[in-house]
C-alpha cells in the first residue's frame, strides 16, 4: 500500500516544481554568469533533455540515496537536508508532544463532564484554537513582549553543541504555538470518541462491578477511544510539518521548511524535489507506524 | 410533522398553491428560532458569518476610506475617533482595509469551497457507487494527494500558478477536494445499503439516475456540513498563503497580507497594524466553525467527532 502511494507521490514531487513559470536558467543568467548563454547553461545543468528521461534518472539516483545538488549553491541536497532535518524534527516533535499532552487530558475531562460549563468552555476554547491563525499568534508573541518589556526571541540560531539549554529554549515558543491547532483537533476527537465508548455495554458492566471512575475511564474506555485519535495523529504530523514553513521563517530557525520556501522562490528544482520527497516519506512512514500502533491498542487487529 | 405544523395548517386550506408556499415560510422561521434556542453558539457563529457577508458585499459603502487611499498626514496614527483601528505605515485606514479584506476572504472562501465540493461530490459519489477497480485507483491517488502536507502542496501549486485571486481559488479548491471526497464516498456507501436504492435499480433506473436522484439528495446534508467547515479552513489557508506572499497581490487588502511584507518592521511602533487583521481572520473562521459544528449536530449526528471524519 505504501509503495504505490510513494511512487505516485514521487511523480507529483518531480513534475510540480517544473511547472513553475519562470525559468531557473534565465534567473541564474541574470544574477551570475554561470555559462556562456542559456543553452550552454541548460546543458551544464542537464535541463535540456526530455522530462521523462530526467524523471527516470532522478528516481534512479534517489533510490541510491542521491538527491542531486542545489542548482544555485552546487551543494548536495542530501547533505543540506541532513543538517536541516534535525531542526525541523525537533520543532515538529516538540509541537506534537505539546499538542498531545494538552489535548488528551482536556478531551477526557470534557467527555466525563459532558454538557457542564467546563465542557462548554473547553469546547469553545478548542474551536477558537482551530480558528486563530498560528502565524498571527506567533507575530503577536514576537511583537508584544518587545513593545512592553523590550524582550524578543533570539534571532541568531544557537547550535546544540554551543549551548544546550539556549538551543532547547528557542524551540519552546514556536513549538507551543505550532501545536495549538493540532491540540484543538485532537481534543475534539478525543472527547467525541470517548463519549461514544462511554455509552457502550461493557463500560456499564465495569461501572456495575463497582470500579472507580479512574479505572473505568482511563483503563477500560480511553484505550478504545484512542484508536481513531491515533489515526488522526498521522494527519496532524503532516499539518505540523507544513506549518514549519511559516514558523521557521518567523522565528529564524534554519530548518527544512525555510529551505523549501527559499527554494520555491529560487526555482531550485532538486531542492524542492528533495525536501518534498523527504516530507512525503516521513508522512508515509508515520502512517505505517500508526497502523502498527493499532495492533497494540486493539489486539483484535492483526497483520 | 412537528407540532408547529398544526398552527399553520388552517392557512393551507385557504388557497391552493400560493398558500402552500406561504405556509412553508413561517415553519422555516420557527425552525430557525428553534435552532437558535438549541444551539446558541451555532447561532452566534451564524450571526458572525452574516456580518462578514454584509461587510464583504457592501464594503465600499461601509468603509470610510478606500482600501488604497493614502490619507495625508496620518501615518501610523493610533486608533481613535477618526481612525477606529488606526492607520498603517503608508497612511491608510486599517479599519477600511479590514472591511475590504472581508470580500477577499469571502470570495476565496466560497469560490474554493464550491469548487472543492463539486469535485469531491463527483469523485466521492462515483467512487462509492461504482466501487471495484475504479474505486481502488481513485482512492490511491487521493491517498498520495493527502499524504502531502497541506501548506507544502499549496505553496508549490501557488508557485506554479502565480499569485492571484482566481489561482488561489483553483489551488485551494483542488486541494480541499481530496479530504472531502473521502467523507462523501463513505456516506455514499452507507446510503447505498438502503433498500430504496435496490428498488430503484430493480425498476430499471440507470447509473446516472440512481446517483443524481437517489444518492445525491441523501448525501446533501454531509456536503453542506463539509462546506461550512471547509469555509473556515479555506479562509485560514488564504490568510496563511497571503502572509507568505503567495496570495492576493498588494495593494488589494487580504487580511493575511496585511500581517506580512514591508509593514512588518513598522509594527513595533504601530502594533494595531498587527492586531486587527489577525482578529478579523480569527473571528471569521470562528464563526464558520461554530456554525458548521451546530449544523453537523442538527443535520447529521453520525459525523460527530473531530475534523469532519465519520466516527466508527
Amino acid at each position: 500500500m505504501a509503495i504505490p502511494s510513494l511512487l505516485i507521490a514521487s511523480l507529483i514531487v518531480f513534475s510540480l516544481p517544473r511547472l513553475i513559470p519562470g525559468d531557473v536558467v534565465q534567473l541564474m543568467l541574470e544574477e551570475k554568469a554561470y555559462g556562456k548563454d542559456l543553452e550552454d547553461l541548460r546543458a551544464k545543468l542537464g535541463l535540456n533533455r526530455p522530462i521523462y528521461i530526467q524523471y527516470v534518472e532522478w528516481l534512479g539516483h534517489v533510490v541510491r540515496g542521491d538527491l542531486g545538488e542545489s542548482l544555485w549553491t552546487r551543494r548536495p541536497v542530501l547533505e543540506e537536508l541532513a543538517r536541516r532535518l534535525p531542526i525541523s524534527l525537533e520543532l515538529g516533535v516538540l509541537a506534537l508532544l505539546f499538542a498531545i499532552v494538552i489535548s488528551v487530558p482536556i478531551g477526557v475531562l470534557a467527555a466525563i463532564r459532558q454538557d457542564s460549563p467546563a465542557d462548554y468552555a473547553m469546547r469553545s476554547m478548542a474551536i477558537l484554537g482551530l480558528s486563530v491563525p498560528g502565524f498571527w499568534i506567533a507575530t503577536l508573541c514576537v511583537l508584544l513582549p518587545a513593545i512592553w518589556w523590550g524582550w524578543s526571541p533570539p534571532i541568531q540560531f544557537t547550535a546544540f553543541s554551543a549551548d544546550p539549554w539556549a538551543h532547547f529554549a528557542q524551540f519552546l515558543l514556536p513549538a507551543f504555538i505550532l501545536g495549538i491547532a493540532s491540540a484543538a483537533a485532537i481534543m475534539r476527537l478525543t472527547r467525541g470518541t470517548l463519549l461514544e465508548v462511554l455509552r457502550q455495554d461493557y463500560v456499564r458492566t465495569a461501572w456495575a462491578k463497582g470500579l472507580r471512575e479512574r479505572v473505568v475511564v482511563l483503563k477500560h474506555s480511553l484505550k478504545n477511544a484512542l484508536i481513531p485519535v491515533v489515526t488522526v495523529l498521522g494527519i496532524q504530523v503532516a499539518q505540523i510539518l507544513g506549518g514549519t514553513v511559516i514558523f521557521e521563517s518567523i522565528f529564524g530557525l534554519p530548518g527544512m521548511g525555510r529551505f523549501l520556501f527559499d527554494a520555491i522562490n529560487q526555482r531550485d528544482y532538486p531542492v524542492i524535489q528533495g525536501v518534498n520527497l523527504l516530507i512525503v516519506s516521513v508522512v508515509v512512514l508515520m502512517n505505517l507506524i500508526v497502523d502498527a500502533f493499532y495492533a497494540f491498542l486493539d489486539p483484535r487487529i492483526r497483520y | 410533522m412537528p407540532p408547529e405544523a398544526t398552527e399553520v395548517a388552517p392557512w393551507r386550506d385557504r388557497v391552493g398553491t400560493p398558500g402552500a408556499r406561504a405556509a412553508a415560510r413561517p415553519s422555516r422561521l420557527v425552525a430557525l428560532w428553534q435552532f437558535c434556542r438549541r444551539k446558541p453558539l451555532g447561532a452566534l457563529g451564524g450571526f458572525i458569518v452574516l456580518v462578514l457577508l454584509i461587510m464583504a458585499i457592501f464594503a465600499p459603502w461601509i468603509a470610510p476610506y478606500k482600501y488604497d487611499e493614502t490619507i495625508p498626514g496620518a501615518r501610523m496614527k493610533a486608533p481613535g475617533a477618526q481612525f477606529w483601528m488606526g492607520t498603517d505605515n503608508l497612511g491608510r485606514d486599517v479599519y477600511s482595509r479590514v472591511v475590504y479584506g472581508a470580500s477577499v476572504s469571502v470570495t476565496v472562501g466560497f469560490g474554493a469551497v464550491l469548487l472543492a465540493n463539486l469535485l469531491a461530490t463527483l469523485i466521492g459519489i462515483t467512487s462509492g457507487y461504482f466501487g471495484g477497480a475504479y474505486d481502488i485507483c481513485v482512492q490511491r491517488v487521493v491517498d498520495a494527494w493527502q499524504s502531502f502536507p497541506f501548506l507544502v502542496v499549496i505553496l508549490s501549486m501557488m508557485a506554479v500558478l502565480g499569485p492571484g485571486l482566481l489561482n488561489l481559488i483553483l489551488a485551494l479548491g483542488v486541494l480541499g477536494a481530496a479530504a472531502a471526497s473521502r467523507v462523501i464516498r463513505g456516506t455514499t456507501i452507507s446510503v447505498m445499503q438502503n433498500t430504496y436504492v435496490e428498488a430503484a435499480r430493480a425498476l430499471g433506473a440507470g447509473h446516472l439516475r440512481i446517483m443524481v436522484r437517489y444518492l445525491l439528495p441523501n448525501v446533501a446534508a454531509t456536503i453542506i456540513i463539509l462546506a461550512t467547515i471547509g469555509l473556515g479552513g479555506a479562509i485560514l489557508a488564504e490568510s496563511a498563503l497571503s502572509f507568505l506572499g503567495f496570495g492576493v497581490p498588494p495593494p488589494y487588502p487580504s487580511w493575511g497580507a496585511m500581517l506580512s511584507g514591508s509593514g512588518r518592521s513598522f509594527m513595533y511602533r504601530a502594533p494595531w497594524m498587527a492586531i486587527w487583521p489577525g482578529a478579523a481572520i480569527s473571528l471569521a473562521v470562528f464563526g464558520f466553525n461554530m456554525l458548521g459544528d451546530a449544523l453537523r449536530d442538527v443535520l447529521d449526528p453520525r459525523l460527530r467527532g473531530g475534523g469532519g471524519r465519520p466516527v466508527s
